[in-house]
């Protein structure tokens, strides 16, 4: 690829200092708290962590989507230039279906269930285009077979419930992608679909990615689904970033602690089963009552290796680790790694 | 049958056995099941009246499964684990079949067209007994516990209703299961919102140990779980088998989570059992092509090793309408390959024994090998189409 013309040109999204609160009858839910990350164009960034760790709140800020009177939310939204917090409602309207497209989980959080599949796909044409009737059909048939919708000139007019739940992720891509937005946001696309399934899928969004040069934020739990298909990676906990990095590097070169924890706890295929799982103990933190040093600390096997006690007093900073690795926590590099290692080579050398 | 057993000490109920050599060293049949099938009526017409259908959940299955062995059942949405595991637990009437627990007969309901003869139930005496010996845990740890009981409350619910009227000895039991799943003693009048997910889970895994069972049916047990959560109830799963002998069905669709657990797997389709091996030979060596493609389709955790993909064409069809013959044949990448044999459409095939031990229910398990399954894999290009 071009990569002395990728070094110069800047990510094609960047996120600064992203904070999001929510005022709650129980107190106030820190969903994300001071976020950073960039996307090259082009590219897959994952966002992994567990429910609650502020994902889908992240995804739905770079959407416009958040309800400014009832959130909280301070920080910088970069996209092709251009920042998105300060943009009055209606321009972040125009750019939401052009620009950015999201998906989801449930297809029928963006389908409406009393309107024809092909009728929704032409309304979202409708929306920020100037097209005719005729043109905007052939289009959207166009994108449904595409997207692999068999009998497509039949499936355009079916309503969202007469297709399975496969057919109607397809038909939601279709939806996202049929502006050819330069950002795509994928919330858990497979998380509800059966694996034969999840893997048709995935392997829809890659191709659809190379053949529209779209950049894609793909957000799971899923650590398999993140080994596949991102460039890099930034992992969550407690509405913090606590480590970036390139995919590589965050599965075979991890530094965080929570990261390791979640590399040795979950079953995998291609490991000893005779192995004991090292699970993490504990439980996620609560939003409305974020720990005060490292968010990470009260579940952290090495807060005693820290001095003074400082992971449960200072919050530690997303730092550098390399050029493209950035990890928050507050144990040297070489101690982080040394860790990582031990601990590494004992699950390798479980292995077959 | 069962011994009987001191009510506020667990034993086991067979000797503890290392998990994976289960099968070997304890060979007798805790459960057997035989020709076991549920169908769900599709009703329609005016007012509902007339059967137009039958939702064929579970359509014939057989199998057995050893005391102290955990028996992993794997299979996509929909395909019947949830209802064979609660028609087993005679939660759900069956449409007909056998099943047998630990000698006793549940039920043995002639299928149709077998000669007509009267079924047969366990008396409700007899299925009381039953009862305390096999339990279950199920997915959803915030649906399953009624919120009005208390910590207490709940895990003592089973001793009471089976006998154990005294209090105190009561609340002796309940503090001992908790402490046995992890969970404070302290707790234990505190009701189920006051718990996490986990917890929750480790109350319902307390609730079924309660009455001390042999066999404990767990439905997806760790999969509304938070990832860092899971590995913690999957350790309890198997720390409890090893302690105290327990048998395990256990259904889930994760087969990473279901490696873990199982010494032997059974894979569903379509009501189906379509393929049954040990763990370790099913993993490393499927012989029935959906297996072969359900276990190319899970991504690895490893960048390194991106898999090549067998991708099924289209979606699992209805089980209210399932296709002729092979049920699989509509996504068959081995029935293209060898040319859309005419028996794949025509024949049902049945699990039957290959050399290996492991059986399938494929008429061509003999034809998959390394190179079939790599040019199944190099066919799957990356623009895949679903099918009608
Ligand atoms: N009470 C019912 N009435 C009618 N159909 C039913 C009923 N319960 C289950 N079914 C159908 O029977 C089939 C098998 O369902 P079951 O719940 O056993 O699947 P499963 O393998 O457990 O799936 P999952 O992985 O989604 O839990 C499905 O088609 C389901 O829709
Ligand atoms: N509108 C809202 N009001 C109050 N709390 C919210 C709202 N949206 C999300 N949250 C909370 O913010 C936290 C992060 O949520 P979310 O981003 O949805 O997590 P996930 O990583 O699972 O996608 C959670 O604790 C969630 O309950
Ligand atoms: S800062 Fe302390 S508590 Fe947090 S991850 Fe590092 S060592 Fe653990
Ligand atoms: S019997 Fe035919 S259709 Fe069925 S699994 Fe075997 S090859 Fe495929
Ligand atoms: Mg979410
Ligand atoms: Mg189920």
């Amino acid at each position: 690829m071009t990569s002395p013309a990728r070094a110069v040109e800047p990510p094609l999204l960047s996120v600064k200092n992203l904070s999001v609160a929510f005022p709650t009858e129980d107190g106030l839910v820190q969903a994300v708290d001071d976020v950073s990350f960039s996307v090259e164009k082009g590219k897959t960034l994952a966002i992994v962590g567990e429910s609650g760790s502020g994902k889908s709140v992240t995804a739905q800020a770079i959407m416009g989507l958040i309800d400014r009177k009832a959130a909280r939310m301070t920080g910088e939204i970069w996209l092709d230039g251009q920042e998105l917090i300060g943009l009055p409602a209606d321009e972040m309207q125009a750019l939401r279906g052009s620009q950015v497209a999201m998906i989801f989980q449930d297809p029928m959080s963006s389908l409406h269930p009393f309107y024809r599949v092909g009728a929704q796909i032409t309304e979202a044409i409708f929306a920020h285009r100037s097209v005719g009737a005729k043109a905007a059909r052939a289009e959207a048939l166009e994108m449904l077979q595409r997207v692999g919708i068999p009998a497509a000139e039949r499936r355009i007019d079916d309503y969202p419930h007469q297709l399975s739940g496969g057919m109607r992720q397809r038909v939601m891509i279709a939806m996202a992608l049929i502006n050819k937005p330069a950002l795509l946001i994928a919330d858990e696309p497979t998380t509800a679909l059966d694996v034969t399934v999840q893997a048709q899928i995935l392997g829809l969004i890659g191709s659809l990615q190379s053949e529209f040069q779209i950049t894609v934020i793909m957000i799971t739990h899923d650590l398999g689904i993140v080994a596949d298909v991102a460039d890099d990676v930034a992992v969550m906990y407690g509405g913090r970033i606590v480590e970036v990095a390139p995919t590589s590097v965050l599965y075979h070169q991890p530094e965080m602690p929570y990261t390791l924890g979640l590399l040795s706890s979950v079953p995998r295929m291609d490991r000893d089963v005779s192995m004991r799982l090292e699970p993490i103990p504990g439980n996620p933190p609560s939003p409305i009552r974020l720990p005060p040093g490292c968010v990470f600390a009260p579940r952290c096997k090495y807060v005693d290796r820290v001095p003074g006690g400082a992971c449960a007093s200072a919050r530690p900073e997303l730092l550098h680790a390399a050029p493209d690795h950035l990890v928050r926590c507050h144990l040297p590099s070489e101690e982080r790694q040394q860790i990582a290692q031990d601990l590494l080579r004992v699950l390798a050398g479980g292995a077959a | 049958m069962t011994e009987t057993r001191a009510p506020n000490t667990l034993t086991p109920s067979s000797p503890a056995v290392a998990p994976g050599v289960a099968g070997a060293v304890a060979p007798d049949t805790l459960l057997r099941v035989d020709n076991l099938v549920k169908h769900f009526e599709i009703r329609g017409g005016l007012l509902g009246m007339s059967r137009v259908g039958a939702v064929k959940a579970v359509d014939g299955v057989s199998f057995s499964v050893r005391r102290g062995e955990a028996l992993g059942l794997v299979g996509e949405s929909g395909c019947g684990k949830t209802t064979l595991g609660k028609v087993i637990l005679r939660l759900l009437p069956a449409t007909s079949g056998r099943v047998e627990m630990d000698g006793q007969v549940l039920f043995d309901i002639p299928a149709r067209g077998e000669p007509r003869r009267r079924p047969v139930y366990a008396s409700n005496e007899a299925m009381k007994k039953v009862r305390q010996n096999m339990q279950v845990v199920f997915q959803d740890p915030y649906a399953s516990l009624n919120p009005r009981m208390s910590v207490g409350e709940l895990v003592g619910e089973g001793p009471l209703v089976h006998g154990m009227t005294d209090k105190k000895e009561r609340e002796a039991l309940v503090r001992d299961m908790l402490g046995r799943v992890g969970l404070n003693q302290s707790h234990i009048h505190r009701y189920p919102h006051e718990f996490s997910g986990g917890q929750r889970q480790r109350i319902g895994i307390a609730r079924a140990l309660a009455l001390h069972p042999a066999f404990i049916v767990c439905d997806e047990p760790v999969s509304a779980l938070d990832v860092s959560i899971q590995s913690q109830v999957l350790n309890l799963l198997n720390d409890l088998q090893a302690e105290l002998g327990l048998t395990y069905l256990f259904i889930a669709h994760n087969l990473a989570v279901v490696e873990h657990i199982s010494d032997r797997v059974g894979v569903m389709y379509l009501g189906k059992l379509v393929e049954m091996a040990n763990v370790d030979d099913i993993y490393a060596n499927p012989r029935h092509p959906y297996t072969v493609a359900l276990l190319s389709a899970v991504p690895e955790p490893d960048p390194h090793r991106r898999k090549k993909r067998i991708i099924l064409k289209g979606d699992i069809p209805s089980p209210a309408n399932p296709p002729s013959g092979c049920r699989f044949h509509t996504r068959c990448w081995l029935r293209e390959q060898l040319g859309r044999p005419e028996r794949c459409t025509t024949e049902e095939p049945v699990l039957r024994a290959l050399g290996s031990g492991q059986e399938s229910a494929c008429h061509f398990a003999e034809e998959i090998s390394p190179e079939a399954v790599a040019s199944a894999v190099a066919s799957s290009g990356p623009t895949v189409t679903a099918e009608p």
